[in-house]
């Protein structure tokens, strides 16, 4: 399940104003990855060229073997039905109420009977824990319920890529936790490739896989999470930890005077903070693309934080790790008592 | 994955002064001459390949064609009424100084079938149906909802456009008939009843001038106009952006733009009809 993305070379301009220029990336199958940016540095309009509804200025989008940007139309609309997006406000149909909404890709794309939609709708209702508010009207429910019926629309068709478009928007610290954990937990039952698309930082430290960072136009490093929470890189360190020491200023970027201001007086941007542990599924389980915490850093002979990869509970992940996964192999499901190491 | 050497800050090609000055200006020209017709033809285009896809969405279609009839069905009514009683006032005085009060019914029969209805239909459409289409596609836009549907593998032409130009075009043809028949009966009521003409002389008359061609062209063009309005509605609004206030801006030109293309065509089949179709004679 899940399929690779491959991104070449992609460049998006708006007449002469280029957003981004030469990205090139690579979203693994089956894992989560979270591409942030500083407000206003086209991440949206990433996750948009992304499913086609943008036509970038070059570059190739490989989705096995089909370059999205150059399809046929027809080939274009058979494509997408590999992706489920979930919009920044949802995008429900504001006529139709949650059910159908939900079952509005099954009725178009499918032949169906309604009891077999109903039946599918019910599940995905039930996955995003909507159930009982089927019957309302998108503007009558909250902002994050929403989301969520968005989120149960974009699952309906067993999408093999999800992408969030700042699934955190708008909701607060606790229903942010909630969506988080959703996301791990879908990713850990169906197995899609996921991309979420955020400036949270708290999303981008504990959920994903991969982490890319978006800043002046370009990509400027994505990677394995380990590797962007431990890399030292200006711009990297001052985004994924919230400083106003670093590159990026107010209105998009410093100057070279301020910069060297700063530099002048000396700032010391200190000592890393601790890596957290990554968020796990609600059973405790193990996701298929999950890879051990730490590996990454031991792989690369890079020293993490002091304090990293411990939870709440005060437990070492790097030591947990071996235990909790030979706890969970033999009888799966089994094991009542295991908690993520997540907040 | 390092990072590149730092580039010096690049400046902005927006903020050049004079040349700039004069750059958009032209911009806007081009714009308003080739890019925006353009655009509009691409999608009309489009539109025409998505009419021929199966399946058709009649549910869409009989809905549509219920919520136009529900905006436009009164004011067309009550704008008809008016329409017939003006023009016996107009020509009723004059007709009978001539001495020709028999063919006030032809007069009147002549003038609201042939043009009347047909430009009384295209207020309607314009004003009414296009706007509140337009209104319509616009909020699904900024909301997210067409790019949402692009996304679920749905063409927005095929699902919503389609079905809202046909009905626009159908729910066009009946209000004709209907201007046509509301704004006779009020001029027959006006020249009747208060300017002292004879019911015998306004009956008799009614086919003196007017012929069949004559109620089909009027017909064709609001067929015509529907797909029109509905054309350019939905350009307006699947291409607001902007929030609530593009929107508004999108029904403003909509039916601005609606009105000067509906008014254009409206001359160009009459003075086609009256080169094609022999008139009669008296």
């Amino acid at each position: 399940m899940g399929v690779e993305i491959r991104v070449e070379g992609l460049t998006k301009a708006f007449g002469r104003q280029t957003i981004w220029a030469d990205v090139s990336l690579t979203l693994p199958a089956g894992e989560i990855s979270v591409l942030l940016g500083p407000s206003g540095t086209g991440k949206s309009v990433f996750l948009k060229t992304l499913v086609g509804l943008l036509k970038p200025e070059s570059g190739h989008i490989w989705i096995g073997d089909r370059d999205l940007p150059r399809l046929s139309e027809h080939l274009l609309y058979e494509t997408r039905k590999l992706f489920g997006v979930l919009f920044q406000d949802g995008a429900l149909f504001g006529s139709m109420n949650l059910y159908d909404n939900i079952a509005f890709p099954l009725r178009e794309h499918t032949k169906k009977s309604e009891s077999e939609v109903r039946r599918i709708v019910m599940e995905k209702i039930d996955m995003v824990g909507l159930v009982g508010a089927e019957g309302k009207l998108p503007g009558e429910i909250s902002g994050g319920m929403r989301k969520r019926a968005g989120l149960a629309r974009a699952l309906v068709l067993d999408p093999e890529i999800i992408l969030f478009d700042e699934p955190d928007s708008g909701l607060d610290p606790v229903r942010t936790a909630y969506l988080n954990q959703l996301i791990v937990d879908l990713n850990a039952q169906i197995g899609a490739t996921f991309l979420i698309v955020t400036h949270d930082i708290n999303t981008a430290r504990t959920v994903p896989d991969n982490i890319g960072l978006l800043f002046r136009r370009e990509l400027i490093m994505f990677g394995p999470r380990e590797m962007l929470l431990s890399s030292e890189e200006p711009v990297v360190r001052q985004f994924l930890n919230a400083r106003r020491h670093g590159p990026i200023g107010m209105s998009e970027e410093k100057d070279v005077s301020e910069l060297e201001a700063e530099a002048k007086l000396g700032h010391d941007p200190g000592q890393l903070p601790p890596i957290p542990p990554q968020l796990m599924p609600t059973d405790g389980g193990v996701r298929r693309s999950q890879s051990p915490p730490g590996s990454w850093l031991k792989a690369h002979g890079v020293q993490p934080p002091p304090g990293s990869f411990i939870d709440d509970l005060g437990r070492d992940w790097v030591q947990e790790w071996p235990r909790h996964v030979a706890s969970r192999t033999p009888v799966a499901g089994a094991q009542p008592s295991m908690g993520g190491p997540g907040r | 994955m390092t990072r590149r050497p730092r580039r010096e800050r690049r400046k902005d090609p927006r903020d050049g002064g004079v040349a700039t000055g004069f750059g958009s200006v032209t911009d806007g020209v081009a714009n308003l001459t080739v890019k925006e017709p353009g655009r509009f033809f691409a999608l009309v285009l489009d539109t025409f390949r998505a009419t021929f896809k199966w399946p058709f969405q009649w549910r869409e279609f009989i809905q549509q064609a219920w919520f136009i009839v529900s905006v436009t069905v009164v004011p067309t009514a009550l704008v008809a009424i008016p329409f017939g009683a003006i023009l016996s006032l107009q020509i009723g005085g004059l007709i009978r100084q001539l001495g020709a009060q028999s063919f006030t019914g032809a007069t009147a029969v002549v003038a609201i079938v042939r043009e009347a209805s047909p430009l009384v239909t295209a207020l309607l459409i314009a004003g009414a149906a296009g706007s509140a289409m337009c209104a319509d596609l616009g909020a699904r836009k900024i909301r997210e909802e067409i790019d949402a549907m692009e996304v679920l593998g749905i063409n927005p032409l095929h699902r919503l456009v389609v079905p809202r130009m046909f009905a626009c075009a159908f729910v066009g043809l009946f209000l004709n008939g209907l201007v046509s028949v509301v704004g006779i009966g009020g001029g027959y009521v006006f020249n009747v009843m208060l300017q002292g003409g004879t019911p015998g002389a306004y009956l008799a008359s009614f086919n003196a001038a007017a012929q069949l061609p004559d109620l089909i062209q009027a017909e064709i063009k609001a067929f015509v106009f529907g797909i029109t309005a509905a054309l350019v509605a939905a350009y307006k609004g699947l291409g607001a952006k902007g929030g609530p206030k593009g929107v508004g801006d999108a029904v403003n030109q909509t039916v601005v733009i609606t009105f000067m293309l509906l008014f254009l065509e409206n001359f160009l089949i009459s003075a086609l009809y009256f080169q094609f179709v022999p008139q009669k004679g008296m």
